[in-house]
């Protein structure tokens, strides 16, 4: 073989695996949204059923049983509510752990990170009595405030990388040039950090979105997001695949529009730091 | 009348300490330079001038007011850094008056300064552009245009030029002494390269470990350093040094041993008590050939053309190599033996603790 088969057999097997991994991935999407389109009967039957004929009558059903437009409503309240008010405070912390780090800054970050490492159930008991003690039951502040805290470590890791790559000289230069901190963070720092910050952002408002173990505990319905609504079709009354799938692909339209419409960004920030 | 004055200035990092005891004052208007190998502490003072670095003793007086402690951004300095540091997001003229908006300078004022320095520095056509379309030269005068449009108190440069390429370095360079000569403001200016040192600076500031070696004009510091350091730092091809082992006063004269013959050295030129042994510094060029008789024999070992001078390597002994400065057509060949007189006011005599005890006798 010459080295220019080499290479092109190289590119072609390397491209069976990406699309192979992709299609891997991309698959129980697949199978959900197809399984909205059947009846309860096709959704369940073995071997399943590739051709059937697509019905509407599972979004109508679900439509009718829950209201989707209250869920969803919620689901940005509870999504972007908590994402901005985890940058504002993330923010300034990333910005003050990046350029003035301490003898403890690392100790500090692996620290926020541990709160991670704690199984969500572990603190449910203690954190469900005081929603109910202030009255923050199945209310959408509850969600908010756990999302916030939730995402938080996170938040700042993703900022605290990327404003670490960014030069300290442009910094010292606008200090130099009378910047006090405040004209520091807004004129410069928030300028050169728009990809990082909004696909952080995205990111964010993404894992809010289909978090379901909190919403689940802590609403009812007034509160509930999309997730608890979606959890409502695997009911005591049995499972309904189809009616579920119908579910949860209306579920996840809206995230997956909104993530396709900022793709842009998202990739910028997950390479960020490859080109400089 | 010193303008800047610092005082017994120290800096700590942990267990490193980076200055140690800097004292130096400055004269409104001069140009100074502060050099040395990389490690001596230029940048720690630079920055801590700047008030990027804090001090952890000591004190920084400008113009009559204690800036110790003051922020950076209240310090009325402005600094060229060696990365440009130009603000990405923003266009030639928002980096030029990013200073004037912060101080809430009006428009009009803004626009006229912004007018005047990029004529003065060529930049009116790349007002829009961003700092990722200009070419390293251009950023360079963004960012000395950046310092200028402010007026501040005194300008500090941080090895401004080590990221260009040699001719435009040479360039810039001579565009930063016309700008020095037009603006008259004070300048502090760090670099490692000793040229840009020497063509730049009214007073050179030499540090070493985290103090100051010696400071004074180029040509002081070339004639007459007070140490090894600095008579090897300063030069190039650097100074000769040949150790004596044997010295021995002779009435108006100190008769030196220089593998195996001797030379006179007037002794009301030694500093201190006669020490028991000496190295003799002598530059390139203060070393000239003659046909026979000469203070130093040795054969040639290669010859280095520059064009508009040579430079020829001598084997004195087995482990003794000089250089010394030859005219531009040079006969001189590889191998040929060569008698060498010394230009005895221009030697310097070393002790064995580098110190310089002899000195340069004033010019007739």
């Amino acid at each position: 073989m010459t080295l220019n088969q080499q290479r092109k057999l190289k590119t072609i097997l390397t491209g069976l695996f990406a699309w192979t991994v992709a299609l891997v991935l991309f698959f129980p999407i697949f199978w959900m949204f197809i399984t909205s389109f059947k009846t309860e009967l096709q959704a369940i039957s073995v071997p399943p059923s590739l051709f059937f004929e697509p019905t509407l009558d599972n979004f109508r059903i679900v439509q009718e049983r829950s209201d989707y437009i209250h869920h969803a409503w919620n689901s940005v309240v509870t999504s972007f509510g908590s994402t901005i008010i985890a940058l504002v405070i993330a923010i300034p912390a990333a910005y003050s752990m990046a350029f003035f780090p301490g003898k403890r800054t690392k100790d500090i970050l692996l620290w926020m990170l541990s709160t991670k490492m704690l199984p969500a159930v572990g603190v449910l008991v203690p954190i469900y009595i005081l929603c109910r003690d202030y009255g923050l039951l199945d209310s959408k502040t509850a969600l908010v405030i756990i999302f916030t805290l939730m995402n938080l470590p996170i938040i700042v890791w993703m900022l605290f990388s990327y404003f670490k790559d960014l030069p300290k000289e442009i910094l010292e230069a606008a200090r130099m040039d009378g910047a006090t901190p405040w004209d520091e963070v807004v004129k410069v720092v928030l300028p050169l950090s728009v990809g990082a910050i909004s696909s952080t952002a995205l990111l964010s408002i993404v894992l809010c979105w289909n978090e379901a173990f909190w919403s689940l505990n802590l609403t009812a319905s007034d509160a509930a997001p999309l997730t608890a609504m979606i959890a409502s079709y695997s009911s005591p009354e049995g499972l309904f695949w189809a009616k579920l799938s119908a579910a949860s692909t209306l579920a996840c339209a809206p995230i997956v529009i909104f993530g396709w419409f900022c793709q842009k960004q998202l990739v910028q920030g997950l390479t960020f730091g490859a080109v400089k | 009348m010193t303008y800047l004055a610092i005082t017994d200035l120290q800096k700590h990092y942990d267990s490193y300490h980076a200055l140690r005891g800097i004292n130096l004052s400055i004269t409104e208007g001069e140009f100074v330079v502060f050099v040395g190998p990389s490690g001596c502490g230029k940048s720690t003072l630079l920055r801590t001038i700047a008030g990027l670095e804090s001090s952890t003793g000591g004190s920084i007086e400008l113009d009559g007011r204690d800036i110790t402690e003051v922020a950076s951004s209240k310090r009325d300095l402005a600094m060229v850094f060696q990365s440009y540091a130009l603000y990405p997001h923003m266009t030639v003229a928002d980096n030029l008056s990013f200073a004037l908006r912060l101080a809430k300078v009006s428009d009009a004022e803004i626009k006229e300064k912004v007018r005047s320095v990029s004529a003065s520095l060529q930049l009116d056509a790349l007002l829009e552009r961003k700092p990722k379309e200009l070419s390293g030269g251009q950023r360079q005068r963004v960012a000395i245009g950046r310092a200028i449009v402010r007026q501040p108190k005194v300008f500090l440069f941080d090895e401004p030029l080590s990221n260009l390429d040699a001719a435009l370095r040479v360039q810039m360079r001579l565009e930063l002494a016309r700008l020095h000569k037009k603006l008259g403001t004070t300048m502090i200016y760090v670099t490692h390269d000793q040229v840009e040192a020497m063509t730049l600076a009214d007073r050179v500031v030499i540090l070493n470990a985290g103090q100051i070696e010696q400071v004074g004009t180029p040509l002081e510091l070339y004639r007459q350093p007070n140490s090894r350091f600095v008579a090897e730092f300063i030069g190039t091809p650097k100074m000769n040094l040949i150790a004596a082992n044997k010295i021995i006063r002779q009435e108006e004269t100190l008769a030196i041993e220089l593998l195996g013959q001797q030379i006179h050295f007037p002794a009301n030129r030694l500093k201190g008590p006669l020490p028991d042994s000496v190295v003799v510094g002598i530059r390139p060029e203060h070393m000239s050939l003659v046909e026979s008789g000469g203070d130093l024999t040795g054969r040639i070992e290669l010859v280095e053309h520059l064009g508009s001078e040579a430079y020829a390597h001598l084997q004195l002994s087995s482990d003794q190599t000089i250089i010394i400065k030859a005219p531009a057509r040079t006969e001189l060949k590889d191998g040929q033996e060569v008698s060498l007189k010394i230009d005895i006011s221009e030697m310097i005599l070393f002790n064995k603790n580098d110190r310089v005890i002899s000195v340069i006798p004033e010019e007739v």
